[in-house]
Order: structure tokens, then C-alpha cells, then sequence
């Protein structure tokens, strides 16, 4: 596209601002990490390496870390399956409801958290009594798990039927050409094409899982806390609101290669127009 | 596109009627819930003799000094025929108990390893802690009435609407050794019992004090007229506590200001004198600059002097202090509100021996003297006061000082039965207190 | 195209594997196919979900118990007259569903230029780690990001003990304060990636030849704009919007860190919640879910859910 030079400079540097931008908040959380103060002040009041032996030695980070893990984990597995199945559902038939669909998919995203969190922390409560049985959900690892693979279910959704929609139907017909029957073709020619789409959903939907607040906070039960949790516990206790500057810069260097993988297949998604 | 419409609100219109239909209410599960584990603790739920007359040395005490301003029931006779079901001896601990607490009461370490009374807890007892941070008196409430918890530690403003929903059990003394040395004022306050009959294993009690940056207030303040009045040094600097239960503390000021209102007891407020409470309070919002609800949050204004006066808590006094904030705390000549935390037990709790082991843990002096000096508060132990790592921990929260507390309000529960025992008038009930916070708030 | 004309051709020998005499069955009953992969999603949906949302409309119509703060069985329209007709509330709504624009328009302005730069001016090889470098901060932690911005916006005053306030305060000698300007900021920042990468998927699916055609035929960039690229990307703007517009919609956490006294429909409804009076905040939850439908279907109109 031919943009005049200065055109084109002045895109790049408001590019540049946006991103310095995006990232001036994310500087001033590492340095704060180094900050000798106990509370998120500025500026700050001097150098320690405190927080970051503390926040070693802490197992409180750690396990919350690691359920976090856990919970995106199962709950990303559930909604790529979910998301792998409405895509197919969608994208491949011609049937009524189909905008109600994927209304429905959105939905638990598009509706503000808060409004989730009541909803599910209302039924998870419940005693729901279907005459034969009596069951009730109840509040622990299994609930936040069912409310995060609700809403991480258009994540996978969106991913693969974007890379469904670029799969031509000439595929299919020369691998039935060629005699693979229906699962047959699933497994060698589908699947491998869209590979690539449910590793990005997946990340997508690790990511959003990992950092949920809200919808958390009203689901889980007693000896369950995800890492964001914890965050929100420990920036009401005295004296350890920096501990959670110091958790919260590691968490961004792990993501770096994670978020680069995921749009590099995502890219790679995009990029063959088979 | 119209028949897609339809079937959406087909399957909702469904999906609506099966949830109406088929599920139960909570309220019925409760109950039985209640009876059952009580039944499965006691060997027979029969109000026993000795528990009654174990009962009695205590109200003895509390009378004597029923002086204070909380204490206005009176009810702390000796005859207390303690509520059915309340287990009389403790079985075998469950392996876990789960608590609903404050921030800073249930430490075990994993953030501070120096900080931690609970890991010892659980060597000795087996029982394995896991907590939930409440961050309100009404989100406590809330997150007991999902009845996953064992046991909870309430301030008054949660305690009596526990009681009335059937959340929390009573509890029996003789379990709890660590009982008998909790102070005698703390012990079967209308906000911690119920015809005598005690319900929970009083944490500690702090008061909610003036807060002020010593280098406006050069001479220290005196009065809440510093928060309330347009006549305030520090106009758009105000920090207030964000929750129903200040309209309590609007009521206090108003006692001694408009005298003629016949407020006798702030938490006691007929129609008239609650609108006059909320009237002070919506010409105060000019002046607040922060509803704070985490005590982190008002320790940072402190420090940016975006907040140069308000309503405050030692502990977050202190914090900013060790950050040099230049500011200091006083209890204002109107006298204060105050809050005293109870450790309660659940009605549904599924592991009640591990709760009972718990309570009395909390209530050692050590442990008390632990949390109180990390949460910054008056210890409920009177034993504790020689173990605090700070000598002057006891005096400068003022544990052991009666007098200190008798002006002091604690936080409790409107009820529409009035508090100050009038007959006469309807007094407004904390589900309108919140109702009308709300409303000021938005 | 259906998947049923392609498989409508598959020989297979008579004596078939049990993979193959599934294939065949999914073949002859083309419905099956659908039936399989659909019903489960949308069974989780409907149930989980659907039932979870229906179950907290229906508990708005009963009557709180007051000494024991629980609901009843008693039925009531007590707190959708409340939810609906008190004026404060009211305008509670209003000011949330004018921050949420805001928040939109916001993102919007700073997303449209990145966007395009990244797709159609910079070089191919940097375009990934531009892509990369806007996505990373979502993984920051939203709460930290918030205080974050706190620090920044933080109001000094002659009697700081730190000394001048916040991160802006310090450095510029101005800061917004906490209230609804910070606010918005933050929100906008919070969600910029969510609007960023939508733009930017669908500028990427234009071709760089339509827009060379266009200037072929005269047009002069802002009209090859006009005419070329904003058709283009609409769908994609409305998608990215579905984020920013419901996300901040909702938000009752910011408003408490950097909004100051300011209270959005989200801290009506946690605040009513946690009260406890759940029938009121399912009232109040009835308010958002009716703006968010009509914001979504007016959204599916601009065929914002192809570009999601």
C-alpha cells in the first residue's frame, strides 16, 4: 500500500507509544518489586532483594501457582473438546439454530463476570432434586474447573472453526477419493489440519483460565486457590502486597515463549490457504 | 433467522421452568443438616445440668461491669439452659477444618515463615487448616450460608444474623479450655450470645479510630466532626470504611451533636433518627476522598497523603507508620464504634472436633498473643499479654483497660426489635442499612 | 458444502472394519453427524449455564427473609421495582454503560492505527513479534496491572510520606486522580490486546492488492480507507467491541482500585450479593444481561461473530 513516508512514520511511532504504553505499567511492577516500602507506593523508597528470597521461600505462591496450572489444565481440555466438536457442528451443517449457537457459545464471556459468578455460585449451592437422585455440585476443585471450561469454550470454538473455514472441501473429497472412510479421514487429513488451531485455542483459553478472577472467587471451595487468588489475598495483608509484584513478574517472563508459540501456530494456522 | 429466535426462546423458556421446578431450596436441607450432625456429636441431645451450671460463673462476672454501651440486653443471668444439640464431649479429630477469617487471623506461614500458628495446630492435632479470606462482615455471612465451612471469625455486625439464620451452633465452654481466661468483658455480649447461652470464642476487639497526618494537624484533632463537617481541614481527603455498618458510626456522632434526635444507642435507630444518619452522611460524600474496604487500601492513601484524615484501624495506623507516614490515631471525645471478633462454629460444620480443637487453639494465650500482635489488635486473652513480643502490645491496644472500652460501641447487628430496649417504635432493621448504603454508594 | 456429498462416495470392501462400518453409518444418516458433535456443547451450555442464569432470574422474584438474610419462597416483584425504578440506581447503569462506550472508543482509537501498522506497514519478519509484544501483558495478571496503574495514578499531596505521590505525579507533575477518567484509562488498557487482535486478524485477511487496485484507480489513501478497508473491518471493530463493551461493563474490581468512590453496576451487584441479599442482586444482574444481549445482537448485525 502506497502511504506517504510520513504516513507511514507516523503509524510507527504511534505504534511505538502504544506499546510503550501497554508496558509502562508492567516496568513500574518490576521495580516495585525491588522496592524496600510494603505497600505499592511511588516512588520508591529503596533497593531490596527481600521480596524476591521471600517469595522463594514461600510455598503460598507455589501451590497456588500450581493449582492454577491444574485448573487450567482440565478446564482447557474440556472446553477444547467442547469448542473441537461445536466447530464441526457449525461449520460443517446447515441447520436451524445455528445462530442461537453460537449466541449461546459467546455468551458466558460476553455476559459481565459478575453475573456468571452469581449464576454458577447459585446453582453450584443448590440442592437439585430430580425425583430418582439428589445431587448437588457443590464448591472445590470440580466447580471452578465446570465454570472456567464454560466460558474457554468459544476460545477453542473460534480457533478451530477459523482454521475449519480456510480447510478447502477438495481435501475431503480426495481423501474419500482414495477410499479413507469417514474416521479414516478424521484422523489423517482433518485432524492434522487443525492441530495447529487447537494448540493456539488452548493456550488462548490456558491463558484466560490462568488469570481469572471473579468468576473464581465465587466458584472455588475451601483449600482451593489459584494463583489470582492468592494475589487478591495477599494484596489485603499487611506487609506482603510486594511479595505479589515479585509473583506476578516471574508469571510474565514464564509467559513469553508460551505466548510466542501461540502466535506462531497461529500464524501457521492462518498462513496455509490449502 | 426468526426460527432460530424461537428455538432460543423455546429452550430458555424450558430451561426456565425445570430450574424453578426442580430444585430444592437450601433453608430445607439446612435444617436437617443441623440436627443431624448435632445428633451424631452428643450421645443424647438432652440439655444436661452441668453444662447449665458451668454457664452461670460467667454472667455472674459480666453483670458486675454491664456498664458498657454493648452490653444492653442484660440478659446474662445465670439460669442459662444451653441450646439442644450443642456436643458435650470431643471425639477424634476429622483431618481438616475449614475457616472463613479475616486477613492476618489464620497464618500458617506460607507467605512469612516467621509468621505461622497454625502449622504447630496442625502437627498436634492432625487437623489440616484451609482458609478463606473474607473481606467483609457480609461477605462472611454470605459465604456461610453455603454452608462449606466449619467455622468462621465474625465480628458483631455478622454474628447475630449468623445466629437468626441458623448458620452457627452455640457452643460448650467445658470444650474449650482456653475459655475460662478470656477477658470477662468480652465474654456473653449480646453480640457473641443469646439468653446466656454462648456462642462463639471471642478473637480479640479493636476500635475504629481518628486517623490524621501530623503535618495538617499540627495541634492532634479530637472530635469526628473532622470527617463529618464541611468546617474539615482535609476536605476531599477523607478516608471512611465502606460497609452498612458506618451509618452506625454517622448515628454516634449525631448522639452528641443533635442530642435531641434521642439517639441512646447507635446501632438502635428508629425511622427519624436513621434518616437523619443518612442525611449527614450524604452531605459527608463531598468530603470523602476514599470508601475503603481493604485495610491495604487506606495504608496506601495514608501514604501518598492522598488521605489526611478518616476512620481507621491500629494495625493500618502502624503499617503506615513503619512506611513513614507522618500520621497518628486517637479515639475522638464522642467515644467510638469498635468491633469484637468471635470464632463460630458451624451449624452444618462437618468437621466439629477439629473446630472445637481449633477454637481453643486460637484462644491459647500463645496463639493470641501471635495474631493479635500480627493483626494489630487487642488480644481476647488475658494470659497473653506476658507473651507478646512487644511489652507494650496490651497497653498500647488497651486489652486489659475496661474503662477504655466503655465508650466504645461494638459493631452489631440492627435489629427491628430495638437494641436500646424501646417498645414503643420499629427500629430499622441492617437489611435497610444496606439497602440505603447501597443507594448512597452508587 | 456438506461434508455428506463428500462422504456420499466412499466405496469401502464389504468386510469392513468397525471403523469403517461407523464411517458408513455416519454416512447414510448425514444427521447422526450432527447430532454427535452438537449435542454435547450445547447440553453443557444449556445446562451449566442456561440453568445457572435461569435459576438466578427465577430466585429475583422472591422475598428476603430478614433476620436470617436468606431468600424465602415468597413471591414478590419487591426487587425488580427496586432494581429498576430507583433513580440512583438508574444512573448507576447509565454511568457504567457510558464508561464501557468510553472504554470502547478508547481502545478503538489506539487499536485502529497499531493494527493496521503491524498487518500492512511494518515488515513481514517483525510483524510476529509485534502480534507477540501485544498479547504478552494479558498474561501480566489482571489485578497486578490495576494496582499497577494505582501506583501511577496515585495524587500526592505536600504531606506524602513517599514524598510526590503516584508514578504520572512524580514524573509530569499531573495526575488524573482516582474517579472515572483513570478509570476508563485502565479498563482501555486492560483491554487493548482483545481489540488490537481482531483489527489486526482482519486487516490481515485483506489482501495488499486491493488496496494497490484501489490507488491503481485513483484513490487517495483516506478514501482507499474509506471505501476498501472500513467495510472490511467493521465486522472485526464490532468483535473486538463485544470485549471491550462487556468486559468493562461488568467490572467491579477497577472501579475500586483507581475509579475512586465510583461505583459501576458490577460493585451494585457484588455489593448486594455478598449483603447477603441474593434475590436483590439477582434483580440487579437482570439489568446487564438485557444490555448485553442487545449489545450482542446488534453486534451479529454488523457480523461481528464471524470475526471474533
Amino acid at each position: 500500500m502506497n502511504l506517504s513516508p510520513i504516513a507511514q512514520w507516523a503509524l510507527r511511532i504511534f505504534t511505538w507509544l502504544g506499546l510503550a504504553f501497554l508496558y509502562l505499567p508492567l516496568v513500574v511492577v518490576v521495580i516495585l518489586s525491588f522496592n524496600s516500602a510494603t505497600s505499592l507506593s511511588w516512588p520508591p523508597r529503596g533497593f531490596t532483594l527481600d521480596w524476591w528470597s521471600k517469595a522463594w521461600e514461600a510455598d503460598g505462591p507455589r501451590e497456588a501457582f500450581i493449582t492454577s496450572i491444574k485448573v487450567a489444565a482440565v478446564a482447557t481440555a474440556i472446553a477444547l473438546v467442547l469448542g473441537t466438536l461445536a466447530a464441526f457442528a457449525l461449520q460443517r451443517y446447515r441447520f436451524f439454530g445455528k445462530t442461537s449457537i453460537s449466541f449461546l457459545l459467546i455468551l458466558p464471556i460476553a455476559l459481565p463476570g459478575i453475573v456468571t459468578a452469581v449464576a454458577l455460585q447459585n446453582s453450584f449451592s443448590r440442592r437439585i432434586d430430580l425425583g430418582i437422585f439428589d445431587f448437588q455440585v457443590g464448591f472445590g476443585f470440580h466447580s471452578v474447573v465446570i465454570a472456567h471450561a464454560t466460558f474457554c469454550v468459544v476460545i477453542a470454538y473460534n480457533n478451530v472453526v477459523a482454521r475449519l473455514r480456510r480447510m478447502s472441501p477438495n481435501l475431503l473429497e480426495a481423501s474419500a477419493d482414495l477410499g479413507a472412510g469417514g474416521v479414516q479421514t478424521f484422523r489423517l487429513v482433518t485432524f492434522p489440519l487443525i492441530r495447529s488451531a487447537l494448540l493456539a485455542g488452548g493456550i488462548l483459553a490456558f491463558a484466560l483460565s490462568f488469570d481469572e478472577i471473579v468468576v473464581t472467587t465465587f466458584t472455588s471451595g475451601p483449600g482451593v486457590e489459584t494463583l489470582p487468588q492468592w494475589i487478591l489475598n495477599n494484596l489485603t495483608r499487611p506487609n506482603n502486597v510486594p511479595l505479589v509484584t515479585v509473583v506476578a513478574t516471574v508469571v510474565m517472563l514464564l509467559s513469553i515463549p508460551l505466548a510466542w508459540l501461540a502466535q506462531r501456530l497461529s500464524d501457521d494456522a492462518r498462513a496455509s490457504y490449502l | 433467522m426468526r426460527t432460530n429466535r424461537r428455538i432460543l426462546a423455546i429452550a430458555t423458556a424450558m430451561v426456565v421452568v425445570l430450574a424453578a421446578c426442580g430444585s430444592d431450596d437450601d433453608t430445607a436441607s439446612t435444617d436437617t443438616a443441623a440436627t443431624g450432625t448435632a445428633a451424631t456429636d452428643t450421645a443424647a441431645a438432652d440439655t444436661t445440668a452441668d453444662a447449665a451450671a458451668d454457664t452461670s460463673a460467667a454472667p455472674a462476672d459480666t453483670t458486675a461491669t454491664s456498664d458498657a454501651p454493648g452490653d444492653t440486653t442484660g440478659d446474662t443471668t445465670g439460669d442459662a439452659a444451653p441450646a439442644e444439640g450443642v456436643p458435650t464431649e470431643l471425639g477424634e479429630g476429622e483431618g481438616e477444618v475449614n475457616l472463613i477469617a479475616w486477613a492476618g487471623y489464620v497464618e500458617d506461614g506460607s507467605t512469612d515463615p516467621a509468621v505461622d500458628w497454625v502449622s504447630d495446630f496442625e502437627a498436634d492435632t492432625g487437623c489440616q487448616v484451609n482458609v478463606k479470606i473474607g473481606n467483609s462482615s457480609d461477605e462472611m455471612v454470605q459465604l456461610m450460608q453455603t454452608g462449606e465451612y466449619d467455622g468462621v471469625s465474625a465480628s458483631g455486625d455478622a454474628t447475630q444474623r449468623l445466629i437468626a439464620g441458623g448458620e452457627v451452633a452455640p457452643i460448650n465452654p467445658d470444650l474449650i479450655p482456653n475459655y475460662a481466661d478470656i477477658f470477662d468483658d468480652l465474654k456473653l455480649q449480646p453480640w457473641n450470645s443469646v439468653d446466656g447461652v454462648p456462642y462463639g470464642v471471642p478473637h480479640g476487639r479493636g476500635a475504629n479510630l481518628l486517623v490524621f497526618n501530623t503535618e495538617l494537624y499540627t495541634t492532634p484533632p479530637d472530635s469526628w466532626s473532622e470527617v463529618f463537617e464541611d468546617s474539615t481541614a482535609a476536605p476531599g481527603a477523607v478516608s471512611v470504611y465502606d460497609s452498612p455498618i458506618y451509618i452506625a458510626d454517622a448515628a454516634l456522632y449525631l448522639m452528641a451533636t443533635q442530642p435531641d434526635l434521642g439517639i441512646t444507642n447507635p446501632y438502635a435507630l428508629d425511622q427519624d433518627q436513621f434518616d437523619a444518619a443518612i442525611a449527614l452522611l450524604d452531605q459527608q460524600q463531598a468530603l470523602v476522598g476514599q470508601y475503603w474496604s481493604s485495610y491495604t487500601d487506606q495504608q496506601a492513601g495514608l501514604e501518598d497523603g492522598s488521605v489526611l484524615t478518616g476512620t481507621t484501624w491500629q494495625v493500618i495506623v502502624n503499617l503506615a507508620q513503619a512506611n513513614g507516614a507522618k500520621i497518628d490515631a486517637v479515639k475522638p471525645v464522642e467515644g467510638a464504634t469498635g468491633w469484637s471478633d468471635t470464632w463460630m462454629i458451624s451449624s452444618q460444620a462437618k468437621n466439629p472436633n477439629c473446630m472445637y480443637m481449633w477454637m481453643d487453639h486460637i484462644a491459647s494465650p500463645e496463639a493470641n498473643a501471635a495474631v493479635a500482635e500480627y493483626f494489630g489488635e487487642a488480644p481476647s486473652n488475658a494470659l497473653s499479654c506476658d507473651l507478646t513480643a512487644d511489652p507494650d502490645h496490651c497497653s498500647i491496644f488497651h486489652a486489659a483497660d475496661t474503662d477504655y472500652w466503655t465508650d466504645v460501641w461494638y459493631w452489631t447487628t440492627a435489629t427491628e426489635e430495638c437494641l436500646d430496649g424501646r417498645t414503643d417504635v420499629a427500629c430499622v432493621p441492617y437489611t435497610e442499612w444496606v439497602n440505603a448504603w447501597s443507594e448512597l454508594r452508587s | 458444502m456438506s461434508s455428506v456429498a463428500a462422504d456420499a462416495s466412499s466405496p469401502g470392501p464389504a468386510s469392513a472394519g468397525p471403523g469403517r462400518r461407523l464411517g458408513r453409518t455416519f454416512t447414510r444418516h448425514p444427521w447422526l453427524g450432527l447430532v454427535s458433535t452438537v449435542t454435547a456443547p450445547v447440553a453443557w451450555l444449556l445446562v451449566v449455564y442456561i440453568g445457572a442464569l435461569a435459576l438466578l432470574v427465577v430466585t429475583a422474584f422472591f422475598k428476603l427473609d430478614e433476620a436470617s438474610q436468606k431468600p424465602t419462597s415468597e413471591f414478590t416483584l419487591g426487587n425488580l421495582d427496586t432494581a429498576f425504578t430507583t433513580s440512583t440506581f438508574i444512573w448507576t447503569v447509565v454511568r457504567s454503560v457510558g464508561v464501557a462506550l468510553a472504554v470502547t472508543v478508547l481502545c478503538l482509537v489506539i487499536a485502529l492505527p497499531m493494527a493496521f501498522y503491524i498487518s500492512k506497514v511494518a515488515k513481514p519478519w517483525a510483524r510476529r513479534g509485534f502480534v507477540v509484544a501485544v498479547i504478552l501483558p494479558l498474561w501480566a495478571g489482571y489485578l497486578v496491572k490495576g494496582y499497577a496503574w494505582r501506583a501511577m495514578f496515585s495524587p500526592g499531596s505536600k504531606f506524602a510520606a513517599s514524598g510526590s505521590g503516584g508514578v504520572l505525579q512524580s514524573t509530569i507533575g499531573w495526575t488524573p486522580g482516582f474517579g472515572k477518567a483513570a478509570l476508563v484509562i485502565t479498563l482501555a488498557y486492560q483491554w487493548l490486546p482483545y481489540m488490537v487482535l481482531p483489527i489486526y486478524a482482519g486487516l490481515d485477511r485483506l489482501p495488499s492488492s486491493l488496496l494497490d487496485a484501489s490507488a491503481d484507480l485513483g484513490g487517495r489513501p483516506l478514501r482507499t480507507f474509506r471505501s476498501v478497508v472500513t467495510p472490511t473491518i467493521v465486522p472485526a471493530i464490532a468483535a473486538g467491541s463485544i470485549f471491550t463493551f462487556s468486559l468493562s461493563l461488568g467490572d467491579y474490581i477497577m472501579p475500586n482500585i483507581v475509579g475512586g468512590t465510583t461505583q459501576l453496576i458490577g460493585n451494585l451487584i457484588a455489593r448486594t450479593l455478598l449483603a447477603p441479599n441474593q434475590p436483590l442482586a439477582a434483580a440487579f444482574t437482570l439489568w446487564p444481561i438485557l444490555i448485553i444481549v442487545v449489545y450482542l445482537v446488534s453486534m451479529s448485525k454488523l457480523h461481528a461473530f464471524e470475526d471474533l
